[in-house]
């Protein structure tokens, strides 16, 4: 366009004038338009939206293409491993919540069962079958967080107000069986922190019924929709030799076109008695991420409903003292109760001189938790094989040669949560 | 109840001898040691023999020891996705010794990040990365490697002497100008600074 003023601005001037004071490089000047000679750096994040918590892109553009892509992430680095190592396995329950804060219950379960690996505690088949409901409950819930966000990136605010309205739906059982929605800390080595209230299973039950029309409309409104398809279909592909080469896991490799899922692969929890499938996609890109999601949502629907069908009588905990607290009445009525509550309390359950690595499938991913132990009751080393962040590293290598439009729609479909990504 | 060692770890003997320094199963899964020089080669291999193909890298991390005397341990979590079977090979390093390694990120584009994190947690080097910086600590960080043991909890520095030591580093080395200069900002400058942002990057 002829008579356009171009805008040219310098990164890195290093000029201060006589009182201190920086020089600003005019942000206008008169020039003739030089278009496609200069690269543009745009910082997005970290106090971005589309950015889905604390992360920073620096992105380098040649008018709206997106060149290269550098990720920043850290800024919600908490310590959680290192602070394991001073705690005792049950205390490090709270500090699971609080690193994928949107499916606390699957950080939960997957702690657990490393600790019960190290320690070779056979949990009883009651809390097996709570636990695979509070795996699927969480994945659902993050999944529902997934939609609501991504569509609202893409510009379609009702999902997210669908989503969120069937997410409150399950945070409020889930605060009927933990007493929170977000910070659950619901299981504890050996067991869970309580059994489901009475009339509980009839409600979520109930739940799992209603929830697909949710669905169906959902899909009704998006699947073929012209917008979100310019905006999903063919973006951010990633082949399967990519999408293994990157580690990645869950919903990201799958869309790819692999079928690991730690479910069918290393199952725990009786995952293997459970009737479910693995949703694969076709091409890897954005488009085939949200349908596995979606149908990911669907199947854990059935296996919920399949858990509550199957769902035994009898006690949560391990009959073992050494491992689960007695009741409180028993704790302060027999000597020998008082003493298993005192040593628990006050020293930790201690773990033999070993090391253990289980994973579960949580809603982004292989969640891994490995722990080593010395013999004591904190552990040496406590690792979170964190999905999200491992996930994220593809990020560049989907956005390249995309619009900047794209990378947020890519970033979106990533499904990070910084928590886990910084730990 | 034993759980026998991996048929991997019979292969990897016969294959490549001596740098298998041993192998042992904690829980069930079975840990091979590797001697650090040979562990791109023994990862490599194992990655691409088509009676092995350990093609996914679950996990890179590394392991300190409560003992000071022991070693520092690197810990690859490997995977097979056609097999279904995991193999978990290790590496130790002395501490006397030069904590560094050659880089897997040839193999798995994935161990870009995670040895990121192993750089900025403990200090171990990969020879060869690509971009070896650090990732969750911001990249003046100054106080060391905090999952080493000798890291205490709370860090090496008050919280008053973290943020003086934040304001008095040369920040003009790390961030550009345009980054610090907001008016507001530049009012609070240390002294000194001003000059050394005059002179430029480096001054």
């Amino acid at each position: 366009v002829s008579g356009a003023r171009t805008v040219t601005y310098e990164l890195g001037t290093t000029t201060v004038d006589a009182s201190g004071q920086p020089t600003r490089t005019p942000l206008i000047v008169d020039a003739e338009p030089q278009a496609g000679t200069d690269h543009m750096l745009v910082n997005i994040g970290p106090q971005h939206p589309a950015t889905h918590g604390v992360l920073r892109l620096v992105v380098e553009l040649e008018g709206e293409v997106v060149v290269k892509v550098i990720p920043h992430v850290g800024y919600l680095h908490s310590g959680f491993e290192k602070l394991g190592e001073y705690r005792t396995y049950n205390q490090i329950i709270p500090l699971t919540d609080r690193n994928d804060y949107l499916a606390a219950m699957s950080n939960n379960v997957g702690l657990a069962l490393a600790a019960e690996k190290l320690m070779g505690i056979e949990v009883t088949e009651r809390c097996r079958v709570l636990r695979v409901i509070a795996c699927e409950m969480a994945r659902i819930t993050s999944h529902l967080v997934w939609a609501g966000t991504t569509a609202i990136d893409i510009g379609a605010f009702t999902v997210f107000l669908w989503m969120f309205q069937e997410r409150e739906r399950v945070n409020n059982l889930i605060e009927a069986w933990t007493g929170a929605r977000l910070t659950t800390s619901l299981t504890r080595v050996g067991g869970l922190m309580a059994d489901i209230p009475d009339g509980w299973a009839a409600e979520l039950r109930g739940w799992c019924e209603r929830f697909p029309k949710t669905l169906d409309e959902v899909e009704a409104m998006l699947s073929n929709n012209g917008i979100w398809l310019g905006r999903n279909v063919d973006i951010g592909i990633l082949s399967a030799e990519d999408a293994i080469s990157f580690s990645l896991s869950g919903p990201m490799i799958r869309a790819s076109g692999v079928p690991y899922d730690v479910r069918k692969d290393r199952p725990y929890l009786g995952y293997e008695t459970y009737d479910f499938e693995v949703p694969i996609g076709e091409k890897g890109d954005c488009y085939d991420r949200y349908l596995v999601r979606m149908d990911e949502m669907r199947q854990s629907t059935r296996i919920l409903l399949q858990a509550l069908d199957r769902l035994p009588d009898g006690p949560i905990n391990v009959a073992d003292p050494r491992v689960s607290l007695p009741p409180k009445s028993r704790a302060m009525s027999d000597m020998e109760a008082m003493i298993f509550h005192f040593k628990q309390v006050m020293e930790g359950i201690a773990a033999p001189v070993g090391e253990a690595y289980a994973a579960v499938e949580g809603p982004r991913g292989e969640l891994g938790y490995y722990f080593v132990s010395d013999g004591t009751a904190k552990p040496v080393r406590w690792r979170i094989r964190p999905p999200a962040f491992i996930n994220l590293a593809a990020l560049p290598k989907m956005a390249e040669g995309h619009l900047l439009s794209d990378l947020i729609a890519i970033n979106a479909s990533v499904d990070i949560v910084m928590g886990e990504v910084d730990r | 109840v034993s759980t026998p060692l991996s048929p991997s770890v019979a292969a990897l003997r016969a294959r490549f001898g001596a740098a298998v320094v041993r192998a042992e199963v904690s829980c069930g899964d079975t840990i091979v040691y590797v001697a650090p020089g040979s562990i791109h080669e023994v990862l490599a291999w194992l990655k691409d023999e088509p009676a092995e193909r350990y093609d996914y890298l679950t996990d890179l991390t590394a392991v300190e020891y409560r003992d000071r005397e022991r070693p520092l341990e690197l810990v690859y979590q490997l995977w097979s996705i056609g097999r279904k079977v995991a193999l978990r090979v290790k590496a130790e390093l002395p501490k006397d010794g030069a904590l560094e390694v050659g880089t897997v990120t040839d193999l798995w584009r994935g161990a870009d990040w995670m040895e990121r994190e192993v750089w900025d947690m403990f200090g171990i080097r990969f020879a060869g990365h690509p971009d070896l910086r650090r990732i969750l600590m911001w990249e003046n960080y100054s106080e060391g490697h905090p999952l080493r043991k000798d890291f205490p909890l709370r860090g090496r520095f008050s919280r008053s002497e973290q943020t003086h030591r934040a304001l008095s580093d040369a920040l003009e080395k790390h961030y550009s100008l345009d980054e610090l200069s907001t008016d507001e900002a530049a009012r609070y400058l240390p002294e000194g600074m001003r000059e050394r942002l005059a002179g430029g990057p480096g001054a």
